[in-house]
């Protein structure tokens, strides 16, 4: 007979899960952690390589010579900004045109649903410019971008004048086979999303844009550049978009390949790669550039123009030129030579990046990690769960020992309205959580002494506070539960615990494995047995938001600029704001899924552990 | 051309001309070449793949086959491509110093009619009567075929395309037809792909001989990029096998064993190799241009020769026989008074039709009148 069916050896499988519970979960958490960390181990990890044929090696020869008389540009740029006070439509639109591009100009506005103290907007206007330059033998039929923003103060300039320089020689050339299109965006985020908004014509969040008069054809690849002074000592690279998705490792390892051929510095997550693998600081080196990578795609927001491409399928990456104390520096003509030979390699496409990974994390520029091998880390912490779920299955079903006698009568019926109960009213905190900051912003401002900002995120962690105090009333409320209803509680929402996360792992591994990391032992672990002071103050302290403040110190430790808690905190209340922010401007999903389901998850939990 | 073949008649004829010159001057057996060349990858990257195959066909026009005896196919357009920095061109040497594709190539096969159905047919003969003759093999049995190849191949196959493959099997087969048509005399093929030997494995038609860039289990490699056009622009068999070309002249004595030392190992990285055992003649009998070249065996000589006898003779055999002069008129393709005048069809006489169902009933009757009436209620 079977494993299964046989029912001796089913008796024996079954008192070994129950026995063995708690002790192969503590097991699974501890393989998982360690898996995950030994993800940056490089004897782990793999070489990048070009999946592409069409791209092949680096073999062009590049000859852009004007980088001096970009800067030039760049500094006239600035000049007409700061009398325009905002982008210098007239002084682009004219600079545009006499390099041989099309040009054309899009206007968008918005108003934020409360204003943004990070960037100091709310009623947001602009104007984006874009030039386009037609490939001169081909059809019209693809197309690639190349965009700067257009920022306030003197930052990104520099960028702008390497895009128009790049223009004029790009003009001369007779080999493209793509329209490239040249954007300079005002607003950067906001008017990206306009921009793509209106050459896709999708209107996804509710922005005012006119119409694009001037159109390229379906966008192959896109990239961003950040520029902010005359030379700089190494590139960055930028991967992370809107909701964590990457864009396909080729385009890392194009602009790494043409990084080794010119002799450039590159650098991911600003942490340049170590070559001393097997030493504790090389290691903990890569752990950290990993890490950083973890924490920002586990945000979900665009940590560069290139962030709102991804979403139409448009590999697109953000390439920041860093100016730090190092001897050797890299002028604006190299600049440009190793965007031209990304250009040109870009340009022998002849489909869509998709032969490389669309799912990886990068320990350091040269190496990565497929889906394959970090999955098993979520897998194990998943594992846990489902071991979970099967153990009180197998106290359901099995008879419970008759020596305290409760009235069996009650076992099955409340059943259903046990569990139904705390899944409404969590559901129904959540609905509060997602929608009363921003609705009551105007009447907390009124009784209250605070901005629209701090009104909103204060309302935020008022409900979620005010969360924590469901079990007590509700109990009290409402009738009586029997006794041992919070097993079926516990097994529906440990499942849908695994479920979520499951689903939150395929799309956003990071905020998926760190949701995992803190909610699973919460989930494991809970019952109304356990002894309830110390297990509330874990419970609390693994809670969402408390992970999202430890997140936010681990953060800036890993990018070596640690803070005070004051600063801490105030920076935990932004990030909050410009999750909501990012939520309601271009979709972003962190927010509505912490709070419509990861948050009535967790209270689900908490109404288990002061189940009377 | 004329006085060439005038030559050769004299030489048959006349009883003058001693016999060893006559079984020199036709040891190969073949009086016309042709060459099919076929580049068979198509997309940029692939560049190098049209500049072999035009590569091959400069050395072979300029070893003097005409533009009719070639049937070239390009699987794609490199020299229009929008990519290529220099239109209209194609390059086979870095620094760009040498434009194959010039202004006087013929491409028979172009884009997507580069198919293996296009080249099985055009090795077999079987093309629709609405072939034009630039696209047609019109060899016959005394013809000497150059066939190249070149593309991404693997372990027995040869990729057509991006979409379609022929197998090693197939070209055998095909090389059968093409023997069994007699449609060649001698046929050189030589292909330059990965793992290039597995497609001269399966030969078994006389006369064959195969030589290929690499071994099973290798790689053929790529000559040299030229970064100012992005793309490498030969493969290195290739690329010598032009270096060595480029010595042969049309009255060089140059024979297929050193062909088969083209490309060593050392400059090859892979292996080449070759196959004779179906070659009737020995390798190193066969010259160079009886496939590379189209050379027309010219011997002069200083002797007079008497012509007014075979002439005079040829001309008797025209007075003495009747002249038969027929009128020769077009064949009417529909044939519009036959078809509104038609006659019945002669056949053989036929009794009537009612006779014979007479005589049937007549049988039937005496038959039933003779065994009872009875029975012919079965049948009505």
């Amino acid at each position: 007979m079977g494993l299964l069916s046989d029912p001796n050896r089913r008796r024996a499988l079954i008192s070994l899960l129950t026995r063995l519970n708690a002790p192969i979960c503590v097991v699974c958490y501890m393989a998982g952690v360690a898996w995950f960390m030994g993800l940056a181990f490089e004897p782990f990890t793999l070489r990048t390589y070009m999946s592409e044929n069409a791209m092949g090696s680096t073999m062009v020869e590049e000859r852009f010579p004007a980088g001096e008389r970009a800067l030039g540009t760049g500094r006239e740029f600035s000049a007409h900004k700061k009398k325009a006070g905002g982008m210098p439509v007239d002084w682009l639109v004219k600079t545009m045109q006499s390099r041989g591009l099309e040009v054309f100009t899009q206007r968008f506005s918005r108003r934020l649903p409360f204003p943004d103290e990070d960037k100091e907007r709310y009623m947001v206007k602009g104007t984006n410019v874009y030039g386009i330059l037609r490939a001169p033998r081909a059809p019209r039929t693809e197309a690639l971008v190349l965009s700067a923003p257009c920022s306030p103060g003197d930052d990104n300039n520099q960028a702008v004048g390497v895009l128009l320089g790049l223009a004029q020689y790009f003009r001369n050339q007779v080999f493209w086979a793509k329209d490239i299109i040249f954007l300079v965006n005002e607003h950067d985020l906001i008017g990206m999303q306009a921009w793509l908004e209106g050459y896709h014509h999708t209107n996804t969040t509710g922005m005012d844009w006119s119409p694009l008069q001037g159109r390229g054809g379906s966008i192959q690849a896109a990239l961003s550049l950040e520029l902010s002074s005359d030379v700089v000592t190494s590139l960055d690279l930028v991967l992370e978009g809107l909701n964590g998705q990457l864009p396909n490792l080729d385009l890392a390892n194009l602009f790494y390949a043409f990084c080794q051929k010119i002799g450039v510095l590159c650098t991911t997550q600003g942490k340049l790669q170590r070559n001393d693998w097997d030493s504790v600081s090389g290691y903990s080196h890569a752990v950290q550039t990993m890490m950083l990578m973890v924490m920002k795609q586990a945000s979900g927001r665009p940590w560069g123009d290139h962030g709102l491409f991804l979403r139409y399928h448009i590999e697109a990456a953000t390439i920041k030129g860093i100016n730090s104390f190092r001897q050797y520096k890299t002028d604006a003509t190299t600049i440009g030579r190793l965007l031209e030979g990304m250009y040109r390699k870009l340009n022998n496409l002849l489909e869509r990046l998709h032969q490389s990974y669309f799912f990886y994390l990068m320990p350091s520029l040269s190496h990565f990690v497929s889906i394959g091998y970090y999955m098993p880390a979520f897998g194990l912490l998943a594992l846990i769960l489902l071991l979970r779920a099967l153990d009180l299955w197998i106290q359901l079903a099995t008879p419970p020992t008759f020596n305290l006698n409760p009235p069996p009568s009650q076992m099955s019926s409340p059943g259903v309205l046990s569990v139904l109960t705390p899944l409404v009213i969590s559901h129904l905190t959540g609905v509060a959580l997602y929608t009363l900051p921003i609705h009551f912003q105007e009447i907390a401002v009124e009784h209250f002494p605070v901005s629209e900002t701090e009104a909103v995120v204060l309302t935020a962690i008022a409900v979620y506070t005010a969360g924590l105090a469901l079990p007590h009333n509700t109990h009290r409320g409402l009738f009586v539960p029997p006794f041992n209803g919070w097993k079926v509680l516990k097994l529906v929402a440990v499942l849908y615990l695994a479920v979520l996360l499951g689903c939150t792992a395929l799309i956003n591994f990071s905020l998926g494995f760190i949701l995992a990391l803190t909610l699973v032992p919460v989930a494991a672990f809970v019952t109304p047995d356990v002894p309830k002071a110390l297990s509330a103050f874990i419970m609390v302290i693994l809670s969402p938001a408390c992970t999202l403040l430890f997140s936010v110190f681990l953060f800036q430790e890993l990018q070596e600029m640690p803070v005070s808690f004051l600063d801490g905190w105030m920076l935990y209340l932004s990030v909050i704001s410009q999750g909501i922010l990012d939520h309601a401007l271009y979709g972003s999903l962190v927010y509505p899924l912490v709070a419509l389901l990861v948050y009535p998850c967790w209270l689900l939990f908490w109404n288990i552990l002061f189940w009377k | 051309m004329q006085l060439q073949l005038f030559v050769i008649i004299l030489f048959l004829f006349s009883p003058l001309v001693p016999q060893e010159n006559a079984g020199q001057f036709f040891s190969s057996g073949h009086t016309n070449n042709w060459a099919v060349l076929v580049c068979t990858s198509r997309f940029w990257f692939n560049y190098r793949h049209v500049a072999n195959t035009l590569s091959v066909y400069r050395s072979v026009k300029r070893l003097g086959i005409p533009d009719s005896h070639i049937v070239l196919m390009l699987a794609d357009d490199m020299a229009c491509n929008h990519r290529n920095p220099k239109p209209a061109t194609v390059f086979s040497h870095k620094n760009m110093e040498l434009n194959v594709y010039g202004d006087d190539v013929e491409v028979d096969y172009r884009g997507y009619e580069v198919t293996v159905e296009n080249f099985l047919r055009v090795l077999t003969g079987r093309l629709p009567p609405s072939t034009p003759r630039s696209k047609r093999l019109l060899s016959d049995d005394r013809s000497n075929i150059l066939i190249y190849l070149t593309g991404h191949g693997g372990n027995g196959f040869l990729k057509f395309q991006d979409s379609e493959e022929i197998s090693n099997v197939e070209l055998a087969d095909a090389f059968e037809q093409m023997w069994q048509k007699r449609r060649y005399n001698e046929l050189l093929f030589i292909i330059d792909t990965c793992q290039g030997a597995s497609m001269y494995e399966r030969f078994y038609s006389p006369n064959l001989m195969a030589l290929a860039s690499s071994q099973v289990g290798e790689d053929s490699l790529s000559h040299q990029p030229d970064l100012a056009i992005g793309v490498h622009l030969m493969d290195r068999y290739t690329f010598y096998l032009l270096e060595f070309l480029e010595d042969i002249h049309p009255s060089s004595k140059a024979n297929m064993n050193d062909l088969f030392k083209v490309c060593p190992k050392s400059q090859c990285v892979s292996t080449p190799g070759h196959r004779t055992d179906l070659f009737l003649r020995d390798p190193g009998s066969a010259l160079i241009t009886d496939f590379f070249g189209s050379v027309r065996k010219v011997e002069i000589t200083m002797e007079t020769i008497n012509l007014t006898e075979p002439i005079q003779q040829v001309e008797q055999n025209f007075v003495n026989e009747e002249r038969q002069k027929e009128t020769y008129s077009y064949v009417d393709q529909l044939p519009v008074s036959e078809i509104i005048h038609q006659k019945p069809k002669q056949k053989d006489w036929h009794p009537p039709d009612g006779f014979i169902l007479g005589l049937w009933t007549l049988i039937l009757l005496v038959f039933f009148k003779t065994y009872g009436m009875k029975h012919l209620k079965h049948i009505f």
